[in-house]
């Protein structure tokens, strides 16, 4: 019993991380290796803002999310834009772009024990023997939130319309006047908005970390390769299958091997079904 | 007044035209301009470990022994991106695979660096080799990935598995012999890696490659398989790259998860985009220059790593050729306005 | 020379998303035959050659070669037994050399097998088994032509450059998409006596074109293809009068009578 609750709880853990990286990969065919780092970022923001600026919690985690749309916004029109279209220097900018944040961060002091967030509601409750606190209840609830948030949007928002135009035909959107570049500016604001939200519900499990953010960008993209890059539905279906797949081993086997789990994930989706077991067939489809 | 227009019009100088045939070796001036660049590369480097140490102190004799191991990383790089069309953002992975590798063999085994480093030389490649082979007939970005993902995922694996020395690493590697062996051999090693690399892309072989980059339908249809020659691309900077890692563990007289550092895997990248993609030698002096920065760096920590980063970014973002392709440039060719 | 079937393509199935691409189109091909595929634009035609080389994976069918099966094949496996394409959007190497543009073609394990052009045996300098392979096609050999950058020959060269390609794999059956277009008529005219020497050295072709008076001239049966699914096969004479043709091609209102040059 105790399986099922903390592999939901793992599922959606990981469902919120990688939705924003499928996102941004699905839309502008753009592989944000600096996901982990918007992720660590939006953390200790959240935590300046509290502590150094003394603001309230809810208003900093507002401040926040917006700031990190701006961020990813950002940093498409003035870094991404430049290399567009030239895949080996699009991977190379993010990578580096990632790493600069990661280990300035780690300059900057912030490392140890010391950063922590608080969590929203204090308690815990019973669920069929099982301790849940509410922090962990709220990741589930928030998962859902997003997850219908994003099917609703991209099926009746005329922006989220065209986003899906994009991800499914970047030509054909095109001709029909929808631009690909404004749409890669929001999906980049929303990639790093949504990996600033994971990290709002996440973190307060636990510390800040730097390492966190190299962690995040490895499970994120464990479970968008799984799932298919690029496809949503398939990254919330992998993250319940490698969730699960993590809890187990935990359980059965022993806790070190969460990351042996996701590497091996990885591979066997390779070797096996490159596209992804759950998204849609038509990404290795050879174009003559 | 009239606009009068102008456009950049470059053209090979003389001595390069001359210097295509055959007939090169007729005049001192034009085997010069052939030979000279690279006699200043070689001797240059031969002369390194003889010049530094007496100017800057003792320490810096292992930086040039550095620079090297990252050059060879670079060399890699360079050959993988810009000749096969494969970016690999792991150069951590085959230092720390054949790092690991020399270091088994020779506590386990108690063999001599003269037979671990080859040994962990074609061992690693294999290794590396077979760990991508899954990326390699799918779209670049996914061999980006698994490259990226290795160094991470190996590390805490070792780290949480306890496996290897765990976090300690392997103690007690053997070292050098001699610190002029020490030096020496690595230098030598760069060199005729730097000119195998080049004699290989000129070759036949290297049409293939660049066609695997280019136009890979093409080479599909031409019956060749793009799986195999990423392969054998893959197996030679892997071989590169383990090289270099074997030899820094017996350097350090130790193997350990730092092995799949950071650093391994910016450095070589922000050098080749420094030092001019697709020159091979622009890489690979770019690590003589980073290395020494950074170890100069080091006193800021983690910072250095920032430091190249964004110069990286810059690098990109701008466009630049890099220093060795614009120099090579201005060697071949000048350049004039012309009016339109 | 002729006889036996060296191609069956037999119900090819292919649909992308919502699209019918191909829709069980069939047919038989006997060895040393021009065969012509025509049929107006969107007809499946390339999809078609797509899926018979294995660089499209096809929903259900099967193709045989020679009696194997090659339906799931993967492209350079198809390569490599004697069954080429051409591409439609020429893709030569454009900074290189003419010539060099051939030296991949001879790294196959088939070009390797059968051996140099000049009697058997193993490739010497694949740089002169390339000028071979050229003058084969046309080149003329002791100019410069095929010393040019290919990204300065005119389309006429480019097309045989992409024959060249196949001819250096010694193919028995070359997939030719659209090599006549593109070509002014000086260019097509000299390009159909090659066309008719390939025959002669017993490669089979199939041809897909949509320049039908040049098709006629050298395909011995043509079938047509609309909408992804096979009209009808036959003699050029007797499809061109089948009205399901014509209105295929030039829709129901106007009814022209195509003329034939003997």
């Amino acid at each position: 019993m105790d399986i099922l609750i903390y592999g939901i709880i793992n599922s959606f853990s990981l469902a919120l991380m990688a939705i924003g990286f499928t996102l941004v990969y699905g839309i502008s065919r753009l592989p944000n290796f600096a996901h982990g780092a918007l992720y660590v970022i939006t953390g200790f923001g959240v935590w300046w803002f509290v502590h150094k600026l003394h603001l309230n919690y809810l208003v900093s985690i507002l401040l926040a999310l917006a700031l990190m749309g701006m961020i990813g916004a950002a940093i498409y029109r003035f870094i991404l834009i430049r290399v567009r279209g030239m895949a080996t220097s699009e991977i190379i900018a993010t990578y580096a772009l990632g790493l600069a944040i990661l280990e300035f961060l780690r300059w900057g002091g912030f490392k140890g024990m010391t950063y922590t967030l608080p969590v929203f509601i204090e308690g815990s409750v019973n669920i069929g023997g099982v301790p849940v606190d509410f922090q962990r209840m709220m990741v589930i609830g928030i998962g859902i939130v997003v997850v219908s948030f994003m099917w609703l949007f991209t099926h009746f928002n005329r922006t989220g319309l065209a986003l899906r135009g994009m991800a499914q035909d970047e030509h054909a959107a095109m001709m029909l006047g929808i631009d690909s570049d404004r749409m890669a500016v929001i999906a980049m604001a929303m990639g790093s908005i949504l990996a600033g939200l994971s990290a709002i519900v996440l973190l307060p499990l636990g510390n800040i970390v730097v390492e966190a953010g190299y962690n995040v960008l490895i499970l994120s993209i464990a479970v968008c390769i799984v799932g298919g890059l690029g496809s949503w539905v398939g990254a919330i279906l992998a993250a319940f299958m490698i969730g699960f797949l993590q809890i187990i081993t935990v359980a059965y086997i022993q806790s070190h091997f969460q990351m042996v789990v996701a590497l091996l994930a990885i591979i066997v989706t390779l070797i096996l079904r490159p596209s992804g077991f759950f998204g849609k067939q038509k990404e290795l489809e050879e174009r003559v | 007044m009239d606009k009068v227009e102008r456009r950049k019009e470059r053209i090979d100088r003389g001595i390069k035209v001359r210097t295509e045939g055959i007939y090169a070796v007729s005049s001192w001036q034009e085997v010069a301009y052939l030979v000279l660049p690279r006699l200043v590369l070689i001797v240059g480097l031969l002369l390194l470990p003889l010049i530094i140490p007496p100017l800057f102190g003792p320490y810096w004799k292992r930086v040039i022994s550095y620079a090297a191991i990252y050059g060879l990383l670079a060399l890699g790089f360079d050959f993988l991106a810009h000749f096969v069309g494969l970016v690999s953002l792991g150069g951590a992975f085959f230092i720390g695979v054949g790092g690991y590798t020399a270091a088994i063999l020779n506590i386990s085994l108690g063999l001599s660096p003269l037979f671990t480093i080859p040994m962990a030389t074609v061992g690693g490649a294999i290794i590396c080799t077979l760990l991508l082979l899954p990326a390699l007939p799918l779209r670049g970005v996914y061999f980006a990935i698994v490259t990226l993902m290795y160094p991470l995922a190996l590390m805490r694996i070792i780290e949480a598995l306890n496996i290897f020395g765990g976090t300690d690493g392997i103690l007690g590697v053997a070292g050098f012999p001699n610190t002029w062996i020490e030096q020496y051999l690595i230098i030598l090693i760069v060199i005729f890696a730097l000119f195998g690399l080049r004699r290989l892309v000129n070759e036949d072989i290297g049409l293939v490659f660049r066609g695997v980059k280019d136009n890979d339908q093409s080479v599909r249809a031409s019956g060749l398989s793009i799986t195999l020659y990423k392969a054998i691309a893959v197996f030679i900077a892997s071989g590169l790259g383990c090289l270099g890692g074997a030899y820094l563990a017996h350097i350090y007289m130790w193997s350990g998860i730092s092995q799949f550092a950071l650093d391994f895997s910016v450095i070589p990248i922000a050098a080749t985009v420094i030092g001019g993609g697709g020159t091979l030698v622009g890489p690979l002096l770019g690590c003589f220059f980073l290395v020494p920065i950074s170890e100069w760096l080091r006193t800021f920590g983690t910072l250095r790593i920032v430091f190249y980063s964004v110069i990286l970014m810059a690098f990109i973002m701008f466009r630049s050729e890099g220093v060795m392709v614009f120099a090579q440039r201005k060697y071949h060719q000048f350049q004039r306005w012309v009016k339109v | 020379m002729s006889g036996e079937n060296i191609l069956e393509v037999t119900d090819v199935c292919k649909s992308f998303g919502g699209v019918q691409a191909l829709l069980n189109v069939s047919f038989t091909i006997q060895q040393g035959d021009v065969f012509g595929i025509i049929g107006p634009n969107g007809s499946g035609k390339t999809t078609l050659i797509n899926c018979i080389t294995g660089f499209i994976k096809m929903n259900s069918g099967k193709i045989l070669y020679k009696g194997k099966d090659i339906s799931y094949k993967a492209p350079n496996q198809i390569a490599n037994l004697g069954l080429t394409r051409t591409f439609q959007i020429m893709r030569p190497y454009y900074s290189l050399p003419a010539y060099k543009n051939l030296i991949i073609p001879l790294f196959s394990p088939r070009a390797r097998r059968k051996g140099g052009w000049r009697g058997g045996g193993k490739l010497g300098d694949r740089g002169t088994v390339s000028i071979d392979i050229l003058e084969e096609i046309g080149f003329e050999r002791d100019s410069f032509v095929p010393y040019k950058l290919a990204s300065s020959l005119p389309t006429g060269y480019l097309k045989r450059l992409e024959l060249a390609r196949c001819l250096a794999l010694r193919p028995d059956l070359i997939l030719c998409d659209e090599v006549f277009s593109g070509l002014s008529m000086s260019e097509i005219a000299s390009m159909v006596p090659l066309i008719e020497k390939l025959q002669m050295d017993g490669i089979t072709l199939v041809m897909i074109e949509h320049r039908l008076r040049e098709l006629f001239r050298v395909a011995s049966r043509v079938m047509v293809l609309n909408f992804g699914e096979k009209l009808t096969e036959g003699i050029p004479e007797e499809v061109m009068q089948d009205e399901r043709v014509k209105e295929a091609y030039l829709g129901s209102e106007k009814l022209l009578d195509y003329k034939f040059e003997a």
